[in-house]
């Protein structure tokens, strides 16, 4: 495996490259079958653009279902249910396409990921890949994008000209300052929630995007190391594998204080997954259950906050601090406070979100969903006059290029995922990373046999297409709203409506 | 500090097979038969695992297997299947729904709350308890580890009247009696089932199984029966035929005792004082729009504990109902208002399903729940309802072995109490007694919404 170059300056993204699931088949909405009237013409091979079907001994064979248009193809002059000869095919609702995702990662949602990370564009198929079935938040919320008078766009930007890049430190203080020219970075997975593999993959596709990627909380394994550059590290609360070396190899340091996953509680890495490699990297006893303790109990005020950021600074004059803190109440105070502390970067976890283990209970009920607690933090530290000398990031159930767009339209000013990075790698969301050798499509474990499922070229790949059919998406979403750069729609709410609440007459411009 | 509560658990395996969203693995014809079947590489062995379910007749492949879905992409003749269980989604109702039984179920099977990966894959908010957030604490507030056992998180209430203040004589002695106070040590009891089979060994279930926790069940005295006798310090008899009946003599043994409310409810509670003073006497009402101005009226007239009850959706009886945490708000604050709250415990009930739920209403303003449908679904009560039918019950709830059924709800009721102590933990919350009526500490939908209310730009604003 050959180490990617980090990229230091280049505004010009690479290239997606074809990466199609390493299962035999991908997962399909819609179900084609074959008769036994087959007579093998091979027409539907002739006619399909999409390459669903391949040729086969007896009757062609159906390689790639998962990229078929559905019933909705029955317009086209290749439409191979009505002209095939013998009408041997047929077209219905796959069964097993219901069963996958829940009311946030619809298996549309899911569908249209995967297509993504194996083609590097918006899915094409009649999957809906910008909102999930959750009733609220994001799924209600539009894009609204303005016309002129006669109802057309206001003015016509070029997409080459639109910008994406954002400032990830706008203190004024002598440390660097940090452009990245995708308003993402990659949030927090440890080495023993994550494989190896997975982990390589994450880091090297926010090195070929030019962005970061987040250790989380398990330790800096030495294979990252050629990625120094695009690894931000983490100081959680149970300090796992946290070093002094570590934190001066790095240009980003956050600081977990809580996750969204479990706002208030701790980590815990069961008993399971802690096999020799990951008891080494944390310094632990394999096979026994891990916690890392909540809150740091060093910390109980904004004064012994500045003590951990000085700390920080002191060890790494270089590193910008990032504060990654979940939603209470009063989570405006909380972020008025980090700035003074001398923070760079807050990050606020949105309660939805989260990736590894966590009780029920605490995901569903603990804490504000991000959509509420944004705006909130983004109002108040304006009024306090500190709004652009700190760069916000939103987390926790962003999915998609447009729950992006909307976070940032509600005040950030980046985002910062996780899932969606997992489900770019064909996680299916069964919710079972948790048990036992964990993920059984070999994401989220250390089982060695389940984690040479993956190869890390393959993952890097998936990951990169997916970011690249976001940022096409972003860019499209800017030209339709006038703006040349993604930080022109930070705390824009005029460019957003709620359907709930919206009276259609009242609103002015195009809603999608 | 008092010993920290505990409860034992242990595995107490179903009856019937559970039923899971997750359904039939479908073959179709056709297969190839390849040397390297998908089969054999079931990451949970479910295909080497399977086996015909005797009692069913129906294979028992449904439970094991987790949806990887590997041998649906992996089969080179795309022969396996995979469906949404059917029965799944016919189970419970529009409140109890099929994801709350299968919690319940899970937790009263194993005694572990329910943890999973991958984040939240519920729907953003939804009606009742749904649109209601707890808070959490970082930072700015000082926060409890209670749930590793570093710090301790009291979860004990107390059930009586409550003095404002002690009057001494001049020689220091107390000039006025002191009330009794029963103390338990988790903030629930167990109550009255809206519907149920027979339910002597259900009933000896609870009974068993709330000895054990510390806590009460609420048994009308018309359903009482002498082989309960032995559960009587942990029993409150719901008094249905009045305060003077044959039974008088079962008060000895007894700590509290249940009253309907009545409009000589007054009378009862004096007539009940007297056979036995240290008797605590809870006065059980419907909750409807009127409940905070009785409960008003009957704290000032001496009454100790007020038992709420909602239906088993959670409504109140009224035209257009409120539902239990929007009632118990207003009553919480209308008795705040009058400066009598902290005289009297209120105890609630009516639509609590899960962990969440108590929490949830003791925010709102009770000091303690009631539960009841859970207990049931403890049992493998699929809140079918066929037995306020007259008809059999699937799971053969009469028949249950008190010893397991006692099993399965401590289990359950363990993980409760453990599900409290994270969301008390991660207020940053020692006392369960403190959390009563906190809405400063939780979000709720209504408030938190209204910040979308104004977004769009406006035909009658120039755009920007």
């Amino acid at each position: 495996m050959k180490a990617i170059k980090p990229r230091k300056k280049s505004p010009e993204l690479p290239a997606p490259k074809l990466t199609p699931s390493r299962f035999r088949y991908g997962l399909s909405k819609h179900r084609l079958t074959i008769g036994p009237s087959c007579t093998n013409c091979g027409l539907c091979i002739e006619l399909c653009p999409y390459g669903v079907y391949a040729k086969g001994a007896r009757v062609p064979r159906i390689p790639n279902e998962h990229l078929c248009l559905g019933p909705g193809c029955d317009k086209n002059a290749f439409y191979c249910v009505g002209r095939c000869p013998v009408a041997a095919i047929s077209m219905r609702p796959n069964p097993s396409f219901q069963l996958l995702g829940d009311k946030r990662w619809t298996a549309d949602l899911l569908a249209s990921t995967w297509h993504m990370a194996e083609t590097g564009h918006a899915p094409y198929q009649d999957l809906n890949y910008k909102t999930g079935d959750s009733g609220g938040g994001f799924d209600k919320l539009r894009l609204l994008y303005p016309v002129n008078g006669n109802g057309k766009r206001t003015k016509e930007i070029k997409e080459k000209d639109i910008s994406l890049a954002i400032e990830l430190n706008r203190s004024n203080d002598a440390r660097p300052k940090i452009t990245i020219p995708v308003p993402l970075y990659l949030g927090g997975m440890s080495f023993g929630s994550v494989s190896i593999v997975t982990m390589l993959s994450r880091v090297r596709a926010a090195a070929t995007l030019g962005t970061f990627c987040c250790t989380g909380e398990g330790g800096y394994p030495d294979q990252l190391i050629p990625y120094d550059d695009h690894v931000i590290t983490q100081v959680a609360t149970g300090l796992f594998g946290v070093r002094e070396e570590t934190i001066q190899r790095v240009r980003i340091v956050e600081f977990k204080y809580a996750q969204g996953a479990k706002p208030g509680l701790g980590g815990h890495l069961l008993g399971d997954k802690v096999t020799p490699a990951v008891a080494k990297m944390r310094e632990a006893v394999t096979g026994s259950a891990l916690f890392s303790p909540f809150p740091f109990h060093s910390v109980y005020s904004v004064e012994d906050h500045k003590k951990h950021v000085d700390w920080i600074k002191e060890i790494n004059p270089r590193a910008l601090v990032s504060v990654k803190v979940s939603t209470p109440t009063d989570v405006d105070m909380v972020a008025v406070g980090s700035f003074y502390a001398g923070a760079h970067i807050i990050q606020l976890d949105g309660s939805y979100g989260g990736t590894g283990a966590a009780p029920d209970i605490a995901k569903k009920n603990i804490a504000m969903p991000i959509e509420y607690a944004m705006p909130k933090v983004h109002k108040f530290l304006k009024e306090e006059g500190i709004r652009d000398h700190i760069t916000i990031i939103g987390s926790g159930g962003v999915r998609n290029a447009y729950d992006a767009a909307k976070i940032i339209a509600l005040g950030a000013d980046g985002v910062c995922l996780g899932t969606a990075d997992m489900v770019a790698l064909e996680c299916l969301r069964c919710h079972h990373c948790e048990s036992g050798r964990g993920c059984a499509r070999g994401i989220a474990t250390t089982d060695e046999e389940l984690t040479n499922l993956m190869d890390v070229e393959w993952g890097t790949q998936r990951i990169i297409n997916m970011y690249l059919a976001w940022c096409e998406q972003l860019k499209q979403i800017l030209k339709r709203l006038g703006m040349k750069s993604i930080k022109e729609l930070t705390g824009r709410t005029d460019a957003l409506v709620h359907i709930d609440y919206m009276k259609k007459e009242e609103v002015q411009g195009e809603i999608d | 500090m008092p010993p920290k509560y505990h409860t034992q658990t242990a595995s107490a395996p179903n009856r019937f097979p559970a039923v899971t969203r997750s359904g039939v693995i479908a073959w179709e014809e056709g297969c190839l038969k390849c040397a390297r079947c998908v089969k054999k590489e079931c990451v949970y062995k479910v295909y080497e695992t399977r086996a015909l379910d005797e009692r069913q007749m129906l294979d028992s492949l449904d439970s094991a297997c987790q949806d990887c879905f590997r041998c649906v992409q992996n089969c080179p003749a795309r022969l396996i299947q995979k469906g949404v269980n059917p029965t799944y989604r016919t189970i419970g109702d529009h409140y109890w729904t099929p994801e709350i039984l299968a919690n319940i179920w899970s937790q009263a099977e194993t005694g572990k709350i329910p943890v999973s990966g991958a984040g939240y894959g519920g729907p953003f908010s939804g009606p009742g308890f749904d649109a209601m957030w707890t808070d959490m604490s970082e930072i700015v507030r000082p926060t409890r580890d209670g749930i590793h056992g570093r710090e301790y998180i009291s979860t004990t209430v107390d059930l009586g009247r409550k003095l404002m203040a002690l009057r001494f004589d001049e020689q220091g002695d107390l000039t006025h009696p002191v009330p009794p106070l029963v103390e338990i040590p988790v903030p629930f009891i167990f109550d009255i089932l809206p519907f149920s089979p027979p339910k002597r060994r259900i009933l000896r279930a609870f009974l068993r199984a709330a000895t054990d926790l510390g806590t009460f069940v609420v048994v009308k005295e018309s359903e009482w029966l002498p082989p309960y006798e032995r559960y009587l310090p942990n029993t409150i008899l719901l008094l249905d035929r009045g305060p003077d009946a044959r039974n008088g003599h079962l008060l000895d043994r007894m700590r509290m005792v249940e009253v309907p409310d009545n409009p000589a409810v007054t009378e009862w509670l004096e007539m009940l004082k007297e056979k036995k003073p240290d008797l605590l006497v809870a006065i059980r009402m419907p909750l409807t729009p009127a409940a905070a101005a009785r409960i008003a009226e009957l704290t000032r007239e001496g009454a100790e504990i007020i038992h709420l009850v909602a239906d088993e959706f959670g409504m109140e009886e009224a035209d257009e109902p409120f539902f239990i945490k929007d009632r118990l708000k207003e009553v919480h604050l209308s008795l705040v208002d009058k400066g009598l709250r902290d005289q009297i415990t209120i105890i609630a009930g009516g639509g609590i399903a899960m962990a969440e739920h108590m929490a949830k209403v003791i925010i709102c303003g009770a000091d303690a729940v009631s539960c009841d449908i859970p207990l049931l679904v403890a049992m493998e009560c699929r809140v079918c309802r066929r037995c306020t039918q007259g008809i059999a019950c699937p799971v053969e709830l009469e028949e249950v072995d008190p010893a397991w059924g006692s099993r399965r709800i401590k289990n359950l009721m363990a993980g409760w109490h453990n599900q409290l102590l994270e969301i008390m933990g991660a207020m940053g919350m020692r006392e369960v007694r403190r959390l009563r009526g906190e809405m400063g500490r939780a979000m709720f939908f209504e408030d938190l919404e209204r910040e979308f209310a104004s977004l769009g730009a406006r035909k009658t604003e120039t755009p920007q």
